[in-house]
């Protein structure tokens, strides 16, 4: 009975560790591909063509979603926060409600999410596609290193265009909150527009907006190369890949906006 | 006088370049490979003269396609010596390597086109990677390297519209791309039909000989193999195991050569994977 327990514990802890010691590794590992993925960027942009045409890929064809998006979150953010500023006589401030929310937390947060499942995944799967149909190794074969001619572009691509997205989502969101807002309920245009001017500061709220949007666009983007240049080279690697991709993409951006909010708003009394 | 160090100069540039020529074109000396603890290769020794169409042939997983990645310097071996071109290859840092492998080509099993580009991008790739060739020229390249294998036809069709023997010949045409010093091929007849398998098999010989290449092809097609290649090595579970010309392979007694080309289930290769004897494992599951 007591060896049984013992073999227990034994086995567990060896496990814990086991699980503990790959993270690092893969943690490290993903530390020396960024070095290497940014080692090998000025010939990405040297040849600024293969950059567009992932910013492209990436950010131009994800700008209906979050379009689309960002008017419906900034529509209900504007009706839910008129019930709640009415009960103290505040309707008049949904402007600066929407705007703040927006700009400082839900454009980057949610315009970061909708990145990692549209584009993220789209990246990881083409990636891991590449590697298992051999696709890497000929170009390898033929002296052309993938890292810089697949990857660097890619994880650019990504990281130009979230910040954009991120803005033009906020940006459509006000717009749905001015339509529910304005247009609906019947809120006075000058007001709304009058109280967000006043209210949202370029220093900190719409910067903050951005130093999160561009930390996110960076993780998401790694994340979403690493993944597929890692992935095993069969139909089920690449399938694994593509869902970690999006649950850590995910959780990252949760994690990283809960850690970046304590540093950017602690002790500003906003 | 003053034409005497030219004159010695010349003389021993000429004796390097024959030296160069008669070296063989890629050597393999008592090469092992493991990956992690599985032992792959176990002191490979061959030597692939220049010009030479050179098969190495075995059963799926014996590490015929390992051996190709070492050559190309995709791997390290544990132990041994790869020489290619005069240079060792494991020892060649990352520039260097890429500088040799630009005197390769490949052709991998099932072609590896780039899905996103046309036939005629594919084939310009190398091209416009490592040259500074005109659009004009690389145009006209193009069009002559799928002239030679018959598809200057399909220039604009993509990946996803070739049959698998298209796509063999656009992958072939495009390892010839650059003209390289050596082609390596792996499987190359794997899964085409008689048609295909007979052009690709044409193909391989004709550009060979045109080209002045030399080639490696793994394969498991012991016909196809024996009407093309001048030499074949046999490879089990890790080592060469035999090797000849083909019309001493059609001639050999030795019993792996013979159960390889005759396709016998059973021999050296053993039809059954090693387990404990059938009658035993019976009893023992009805006890």
């Amino acid at each position: 009975m007591y060896s049984e327990v013992t073999a227990g514990v034994t086995h567990g802890l060896r496990r814990l560790g086991g699980a503990v010691t790959g993270t690092v590794s893969r943690l490290g590992y993903a530390a020396r591909f960024l070095v290497a993925v940014m080692w090998h960027s000025p010939q990405a942009f040297r040849r600024i063509g293969l950059t567009l045409r992932e910013i492209y890929f990436a950010g131009v064809l994800s700008l209906v979603i979050i379009l689309m998006s960002g008017m419906f979150v900034g529509m209900v953010l504007s009706l839910q926060g008129y019930e709640t500023l009415k009960r103290y006589g505040a309707d008049e401030q949904l402007g600066i409600l929407v705007a703040l929310a927006l700009v400082r937390e839900l454009g980057p947060v949610i315009a970061g999410l909708l990145f990692a499942s549209r584009a993220g995944s789209a990246i990881t799967a083409e990636i891991g596609l590449m590697k298992t149909t051999e696709q890497l190794a000929a170009m390898e074969m033929m002296a052309v290193d993938p890292l810089a001619r697949v990857i660097a572009p890619r994880f650019w691509g990504g990281v130009i265009s979230l910040p954009l997205l991120a803005g033009l989502f906020s940006a459509f969101g006000i717009f749905g909150g001015y339509l529910v807002g304005v247009r609906l309920i019947g809120i006075d245009a000058g007001a709304f527009w009058g109280q967000m001017q006043a209210g949202v500061e370029f220093w900190p709220d719409v910067t903050n907006g951005i130093i999160k949007s561009v930390v996110f666009a960076v993780a998401v983007s790694l994340i979403a190369v690493f993944e597929g240049y890692d992935s095993k080279p069969t139909a089920e690697g690449v399938s694994t890949a593509t869902t970690r991709t999006v649950v850590i993409s995910s959780l990252a951006i949760l994690a990283l906006d809960f850690v970046m909010t304590v540093f950017m708003f602690r002790g500003a009394g906003t | 006088m003053a034409e005497a160090p030219s004159a010695a100069l010349h003389a021993l540039q000429t004796r390097t370049d024959r030296a160069e020529r008669r070296a063989p074109a890629i050597e393999l000396s008592d090469v092992s490979f493991a990956y992690e603890r599985r032992l792959v290769l176990r002191g490979i020794t061959m030597r692939v003269p220049r010009g030479r169409i050179v098969a190495i042939m075995g059963g799926s997983g014996c590490g015929k396609t390992t051996m190709l990645r070492l050559i190309g310097g995709q791997l390290k071996p544990q132990s041994g010596r790869i020489i290619v071109a005069g240079q060792s290859v494991p020892d060649l840092d990352s520039d260097a390597l890429y500088a040799l492998r630009r005197r390769f080509g490949m052709l991998f099993q099932f072609g590896a086109l780039f899905t996103d580009m046309s036939v005629f991008e594919n084939i310009a790739f190398p091209m416009r990677e490592h040259t500074d060739l005109s659009e004009e020229l690389i145009r006209d390249l193009v069009l002559m390297k799928l002239h030679a294998v018959g598809l200057r036809g399909a220039a604009a069709l993509m990946p996803a519209e070739l049959s698998g023997g298209m796509a063999r010949r656009v992958a072939l045409a495009r390892a010839i791309a650059l003209d390289p010093m050596v082609v390596m091929y792996d499987e190359p007849f794997a899964g085409l039909d008689p048609i295909s398998l007979g052009v690709i098999g044409q193909l391989i010989r004709k550009l060979n000989d045109a080209l002045g290449i030399t080639s490696v092809v793994v394969t498991h097609d012991v016909y196809e193999s024996l009407k093309i290649v001048d030499y074949l090595y046999f490879v089990s579970e890790g080592r060469i195991v035999a090797s000849g010309t083909p019309d001493e392979v059609r001639a050999s007694t030795d019993s792996y050569v013979r159960q390889f080309v005759d396709g016998e289930p059973d021999g050296p290769v053993p039809f059954h994977y090693p387990a404990p004897a059938y009658q035993s494992e019976l009893l023992n599951h009805v006890q």
